[in-house]
């Protein structure tokens, strides 16, 4: 079993190095440096100084992956790609392109993220089970039919209609929480109900299908037959044990998200002005911060495979064929 | 009449809405009384199994049921509403089904799920309940019960799952046990040991017993009254001992002529023609006049029930009438092969086969251990032969037969065929070879591409092989043979879940034959097969053999087809073979004591022959840590100290045949 | 009026897929597992209204992806027609009117007037503040203010009387066409399609169908002389832009698709065909790729191919072609995000296939791995290739949406409903709201979007038995 673990743990290793060099080369060989500094000082009236300086602020003025000029190891460290890709490694982000520091710029701003990411995902994790429950109890009559076609039509509405629509009809037209914004401590609540909200209406319709889905697949299982040979009510069977097996999918597809949630939600953060990763990601983008964008490409991947690993290490905790075998 | 504990009129169940629902029971009367068993028998489809759900309200939702009464003792089942049913399920009348693996829920406890059955009729402090799960436990014979309470379904063979599904049943002190198909899915000595547990418990408790199966075999061993059923009626109803001596219905008689066994082994099996009709339509004629050779005008009519003696019955014109028991000329044809291809050299010899399959564990997945599927057989065909190979699932004896193919790259050991090594033979000389050696699979279903057209299929091995280059010849050749295994030439251009089970397995002969092979391994064609379509395919494998001269290694775990086509068989166990000589001395003096008991664990279509079963206690090891020693002596009935340190050696006996065992070897 | 072709990327790509689909379907209806299903598909209601609906956006995105050089009349030759520096499509043409009327900024719905105040010069001299009479919308009307209402109610009445016209001739000739085939009168074929007992379904096909064109026809009449969803910032016909953005989130969903499939097939079989090193390799590559967060790597891309764009900007021979050039890409990085999960649904079914026992008759007939792989695996894994792609589009539609309010989606200046979201979000906290903008864009995408998910759900039903079953 730890065996087990420590070997997909191993198996992260191969994958973030290849993660590594894929975005070296998007960042630094599709583009070079010079490119970068053109782009960001402005495009035609650029002088040579110029680009040379703001390579020289930033450490980029040095060869990709090997550098003639120094010595011994240097010739390897000194480089592009070990300084700026080999380092994220040890979660050494550097400074971004408008020289700040990463590193303390990501840990101030996960929180934020979560305040709004967990939030969703717990209480729209709760609702979508209790509403899928339902329409598995209700299975085959009209509540069945009716809830599917409105899950289709809630999952066909765009996310950032319900974002626009939702900020429209609660803050602007009724005033019941402040359109945007964002402050600390327990003051932040008021900000954080609409985003939640919507978070969560915007899920229903996805993942309540899904569920259902997986409920429904359990209910045709012969053990179910059995439950209800053995002369078991309606809920009994469906919470003990429809409910029981169809959470095996449902806790793994949760785990996974996990340690995603501290990359917060790019277009709700942004939407509503919270200082999250998410709206930070967004920033970077929108002012080609390469630095930041390539700090949260591999964070991401490393917050990835953890999800990864989590669900493997989530399988032999909840199912007893796999942790007993 | 109070002995009558269940009582079923005029029981109707249809499944699916639209124009034409399948009218799965179409008007059924039982009367089941207290304390006997009452066997159910019927072909796959003839709605025995959704009469069983019916009585127990279980239907799947497309199912619903039509009309008619099920009275158990005075409380009428089908008028109760769904709380009160919920009192009688699990209550008075109880249900175990046929697949134990599927049956229990994955991740419970066995002893939550019986607890949760014991809790709902008798309140019950932690304690109490405990005590009843592991005494619920002990009585089914489940060994270690305090220690099994505790673990998950999978962690129990099939078994010990069936065992805790009848525990479950009983938990509710059941009147009526209805046991769909309850040992099936289970090997032989399994279902030796569950059907005596059956029977041990019905006397301890006085419940009766609604036990659905196709088995005539399981039928004579445990039945006290027997109703047959046929298309979603009951056709025949009878005393078990009456009904095994004189079946009343054409149906029933056929049926006993088309079971295999050596006695008629000279000849073909009678066969019933035909499939049973489908049900989503309404009958005006008898359903099985299609099929019945003693069908006549009258027969245009439905039969109605004809009341023959106390309660035994019978839904046939013939009844009653003086020429209902007219001996049917005799079609048989002489067996041409008799005598033929006498002391030939081997066609195949494999020495020493061994299929290993590596367990990997730890960070680096080690090699740990290995699955010893096949962990030294030796064994040899003659050309035009038959040799039985026999055994219980997982037994590894699947593996041969792909390890003689190189369909799984053999271990260790020697495969020469036709003195060919094929072992070391790969790519084209392999590939090459292949037209020599052909198989047919199990599972009908899954053996054939569902889109391709039969044609195609047939011709796959031809192109392969390069037999028949033009196309044209191949389409005339895929025609004749097409017809040779019994099948209409417009079959090559349809596909194939269009045919019957039956059918299907003859288009995989068929495809088989394409490419002239000289062996055929046969791995368990029959076994997904009712008893009248396998007499079919039986019948045409024999005459194959005798027309072409093919050799057969047939893989199956049914001895009454080993009786009926075998010249040879090698019994296994656990990866090795145990004992191997000509088919008619071994089944008569099996002399290792396995082959004792998987022999005398086989029921026997006969209720007055009573033998005696020698029962083996607990189940197969696993291949991956097989016992030291002999593979068998853990369960061995007569064990002795030298078993458990060497494995003895597969020796031949004076009389030609081949043992592995020292009880033997020493002549005890 | 037509000048020179031109034949963009994204053009070429969508007829090369429009060619593909019509092989596809003949080999399909020769193919009785195929066509069956799709049988079922026709049989369905929803499966058929969608269809309606979906096949109206297929015809715009077609029309519009038919380029060419109109021929101008140019003022300096003397009225000598010139070909024109900007491209437009066989659609631009057929709706020129939309196109050109263009007002000077917002206007509301049906509106006659601008949404702004502005200085107006009287003719006496005076200058007063108010709401200027639009260019082209209700310019027809003396006193907007008296006349509007009535002449919205004769636009419609006549749209709805022309739609109703065309409605009718077109079930006659359904009708007539069913009896011909059923060798039947007209009026078995009439009754048998009014009481809706027909196979396939044609009366929920034809409401469908009727409501389609009586929406079409009573929107030809309005925006003849109005615009029916407002004008934008600088004044360009809301609803032009809407239907120009059809192309764009078609293209998006079936182009990405189609990127994909080669790779996520070939790889996915042959990881579980293969087994051994060359899974662990494909795993590795998919693995790597599949724990990039999507629009991340999307934004990485997005952003190096902009760099590359803007030092290379002389490349390119126009904005439409530097547009479509980056639709495409947009295409293929979306495809790279998402090939992983039909690759790994591949391989799991690849590698039960090989256990089955046809592959290994095939096997024991000395069939070569390719012909096992083009003969047994693929044909029994292409439903599920189906199915994913259906499924994948209306998500992909949905992306491309999000995509673009980030700016890391369609050009800027390529209309898009993310586009038309994104500029129209800015407006919101303007005072009234304008709205139009996003609704239309809202409408329009979520009619897509709900017809494909319909239609989804019917195909997969459809496609896949055991889901069938569990029903």
């Amino acid at each position: 079993m730890i065996a087990y673990i420590i070997r997909r743990a191993l198996y992260a290793i191969p994958i973030l190095l290849g993660v590594n060099i894929l975005t070296f080369v998007l960042f630094f060989v599709v583009n070079s440096p010079d490119d970068m500094a053109r782009m960001h000082l402005g495009m035609k009236r650029v002088t040579p100084e110029a680009i040379e300086t703001w390579k020289a602020e930033r450490g980029y003025d040095k060869p990709l992956l090997f550098n003639e000029s120094s010595q011994g190891v240097d010739q390897f460290t000194d480089t592009i790609f070990f300084q700026k890709s080999l380092k994220l490694f040890q979660f050494d982000f550097g400074s971004s392109d408008s020289d700040r520091d990463i590193g303390y710029d990501i840990s101030q701003r996960m929180w934020p993220s979560l305040a709004i990411a967990i939030p969703v995902l717990i209480v729209g994790l709760m609702v979508n089970i209790t509403y899928a429950l339902l329409i598995a109890f209700f299975r085959a009559t009209y509540i069945d039919i009716w809830s599917v076609v409105l899950c289709v039509v809630m999952m066909s509405i765009s996310g950032l209609f319900y974002i626009i629509g939702g900020q429209y009809l609660v803050s602007k037209l009724l005033h019941l929480v402040p359109i945007s914004g964002y402050d600390t401590g327990f003051s932040a609540v008021k900000f954080l109900i609409l985003p939640v909200l919507i978070g969560v209406v915007g899920g229903i319709g996805a993942g309540t299908r899904w569920y259902r889905t997986l409920f429904l697949e359990e209910i045709n299982r012969d053990y179910v037959r059995t439950a209800r040979a053995k002369g078991l009510s309606e809920v009994v069977v469906l919470f003990r044990h429809v409910l029981k097996n169809a959470m095996i999918p449902i806790l793994t597809g949760v785990v996974v998200v996990l340690p995603l949630l501290f990359m917060g939600s790019l277009i709700t953060e942004s939407f509503f002005g919270i200082p999250g990763l998410g709206s930070y990601t967004i920033d970077a983008i929108s002012r080609q911060d390469f630095a930041i964008v390539r700090a949260m490409v591999f964070l991401g991947s490393v917050l990835y495979i953890l999800g990864l690993l989590l669900t493997d290490i989530s399988y032999t905790l909840v199912d007893p064929r796999v942790r007993l075998s | 009449m109070s002995d009558i504990l269940l009582n079923v009129k005029k029981l109707e169940t249809w499944l699916g809405d639209g124009e034409r629902p399948v009218r799965a029971v179409d008007g059924v009367d039982l009367k089941i009384r207290k304390g006997e068993t009452f066997a159910l028998l019927g072909e796959s489809g003839c709605g025995k199994s959704i009469t069983a759900l019916s009585l127990m309200r279980l239907l799947p939702p497309s199912g619903r049921i039509k009309g008619g009464q099920v009275l158990l003792g005075d409380t009428s089942l089908l008028d109760l509403p769904e709380y009160a049913m919920r009192e009688e399920r699990g209550g008075r009348m109880a249900m175990i089904f046929q697949e134990p693996m599927t049956s229990l829920n994955p991740v419970l406890t066995i002893g939550q799920q019986i607890g949760e059955a014991v809790k709902i009729r008798e309140e019950a402090d932690s304690s109490s309940l405990r005590q009843r799960i592991i005494e619920l436990l002990d009585s089914v014979g489940i060994p270690d019960p305090e220690r099994r309470a505790s673990e998950y379904p999978h962690q129990l063979s099939g078994g010990m799952k069936q065992r805790v599904m009848i525990a479950m049943a009983l938990a509710g002190r059941p009147e009526l046990l209805i046991a769909d198909e309850p040992t099936t899915a289970l090997d032989v000595t399994i279902q030796a040991q569950v059907l005596s547990l059956l029977k041990a418990l019905q006397k301890q408790t006085g419940m009766a017993i609604l036990l659905i199966t196709h088995d005539l075999g399981v039928v004579a061993e445990v039945a006290d009254r027997v109703a047959v059923m046929y298309a979603g009626q009951i056709i025949e109803l009878a005393g078990c001992e009456h009904f095994f001596r004189k079946p009343q219905h054409p149906y029933s008689q056929k049926l006993f002529k088309s079971l295999p066994d050596s006695k008629k082994r000279a000849q073909r099996l009678a066969v019933i023609n035909g499939t049973v009709p489908a049900l989503n339509q309404v009958f005006t004629a008898c359903r099985f006049i299609d099929r019945c050779h003693r069908a006549f005008e009258a027969c245009e009519q439905a039969p109605e029930w004809t009341q023959l003696e106390s309660d035994e019955g019978v839904r046939c014109h013939l009844a009653g009438r003086a020429d209902q028991w007219l001996r049917e000329a005799p079609a048989e044809e002489p067996d041409h092969l008799a005598g033929q291809a006498e002391g030939m050299a081997s066609l195949l010899e494999v020495k020493g086969l061994k299929v290993h399959f590596p367990i990997h564990k730890g960070v680096f997945k080690r090699t740990v251990g290995y699955v010893k599927a096949v962990d030294g057989v030796s064994l040899a065909i003659s050309p035009g032969k038959t040799l039985a190979l026999v055994g219980e699932s997982g037994c590894g004896k699947t593996t041969v037969g792909k390890g003689i193919l190189q369909l799984i790259k053999p271990t260790a050991g020697s495969v020469s065929f036709a003195s060919d090594e094929l072992t070391q033979l790969s790519g084209s000389a392999l590939r090459n070879r292949r037209s020599e050696l052909q198989i047919i699979f199990q599972d009908p279903v899954a053996s054939m591409n569902p889109r391709m057209l039969v044609g195609d299929i047939i011709e796959e091995g031809m192109k392969a092989q390069k037999i028949v280059r033009n196309s044209e010849q191949r389409r005339s050749r895929v025609a004749e043979l097409l017809e040779q295994v019994g099948l209409p030439s417009d079959a090559a251009s349809r596909y194939p879940h269009e045919f019957s089970g039956g059918q299907r397995q003859r288009i995989c002969i068929a495809r088989a034959l394409a490419v002239d092979p000289k062996l055929i391994i046969c791995d368990e064609p029959t076994s997904a097969l009712d008893v009248s379509v396998q007499a079919q395919i039986l019948n045409l494998l024999k005459s194959l053999q005798s027309s072409r001269g093919l050799a057969y290694l047939f893989i199956t775990h049914n001895i009454s087809v080993v009786a009926y086509l075998a010249d040879e068989v090698a019994v296994m166990y656990l990866g090795r073979i145990v004992e191997r000589g000509a088919v008619d001395q071994l089944l008569a003096s099996p002399r290792h004591p396995y082959t004792q008991a998987l022999l005398s664990a086989v029921p026997v279509a006969d209720p007055n022959l009573k033998r005696k079963v020698i029962r083996l206690e607990g189940d197969m090891p696993s291949p991956a840590n097989p016992p030291a020693g002999c593979h068998f002596h853990p369960r061995c009935p007569v064990v002795m100290d030298q078993c458990r340190l060497a494995c003895p050696e597969l020796l031949e006996q004076s009389d030609g045949r081949h043992v592995s065992c020292f009880r033997v070897e020493k002549g005890l | 009026m037509i000048g020179e072709w031109v034949i963009l990327w994204t053009d070429a790509l969508i007829f090369l897929l429009l060619l593909f689909s019509t092989a596809f379907g003949i080999y399909a209806a020769r193919k009785e597992h195929l066509r069956g299903p799709w049988r079922l598909v026709v049989r369905s209601r929803v499966g058929v209204s969608t269809l309606v609906i979906l096949s109206f956006y297929v015809i715009v995105g077609l029309l519009d992806s038919v380029h060419f050089y109109p021929l101008v009349n140019s003022v300096e030759k003397g009225g000598a027609q010139t070909q024109s520096a900007e491209v437009i499509s066989l659609f631009d043409h057929l709706v020129t009117p939309l196109r050109e009327r263009q007002e000077k900024t917002y206007s509301a719905p049906l509106a006659t007037h601008l949404y702004a105040k502005e200085n107006i010069e009287l003719p006496n001299g005076e200058v007063i503040r108010d709401y200027p009479r639009l260019e082209f919308g209700g310019a027809h009307l003396t006193m907007p203010e008296v006349e509007w209402s009535e002449d919205i109610l004769r636009l419609s009445a006549m749209g709805v009387i022309k739609g109703l016209l065309v409605s009718i001739v077109i079930t006659n000739i359904l009708i007539m066409l069913l009896a011909a085939r059923w060798n039947g009168t007209y009026g078995d074929a009439a009754k048998l399609l009014i009481t809706g007992k027909t196979v396939i379904p044609w009366r929920t096909a034809l409401i469908t169908l009727m409501f389609v064109i009586l929406i079409l026809f009573w929107s030809i009449e309005l925006s003849s002389h109005y615009h029916i969803l407002g004008t934008d910032k600088v004044g360009e016909d809301v609803f032009y832009q809407a239907l120009k953005s059809i192309r764009t989130g078609l293209l998006i969903g079936t182009l990405t698709t189609l990127v994909m499939l080669p790779a996520a097939i070939l790889l996915g079989i042959m990881a579980g065909y293969y087994r051994g090193w060359v899974d662990d390799l494909i795993q590795y590559v998919y693995t790597t790729l599949n724990s990039i967060p999507g629009v991340l790597l999307i934004a990485a891309a997005i952003l190096m191919l902009q760099i590359y764009m803007s030092n290379h900007a002389d490349e390119f021979n126009s904005l439409v072609e530097r547009a479509d050039l980056r639709l495409l890409f947009l295409c293929i990085i979306l495809g790279v995000t998402s090939w992983t999960g039909l690759c790994r649904l591949l391989r799991g079914e690849a590698m039960k296939l090989r256990e089955v026992d046809y592959v290994q008759a095939a096997v024991a007939f000395g069939v070569g791995h390719f012909q096992i792989i083009v003969r047994h695996i693929l044909p029994n894994v292409l439903h599920i290739v189906l199915i994913t792609v259906v499924l994948d589009f209306s998500g992909l539609v949905l992306a491309e949406a999000v995509l673009s309010y980030v700016n890391i989606g369609v050009d800027p200046t390529m209309n898009s409903w993310g586009n038309m979201i994104n500029s129209a979000r800015l407006e919101m906290a303007r005072e009234p709201v304008v709205w139009w903008s996003l609704l239309a864009s809202m409408i329009f995408m979520f009619v897509l979007v709900l017809s494909a998910n319909l239609f989804s759900d019917v195909v997969r039903d459809a496609f896949d038995p055991r889901l069938r079953s569990s029903r």
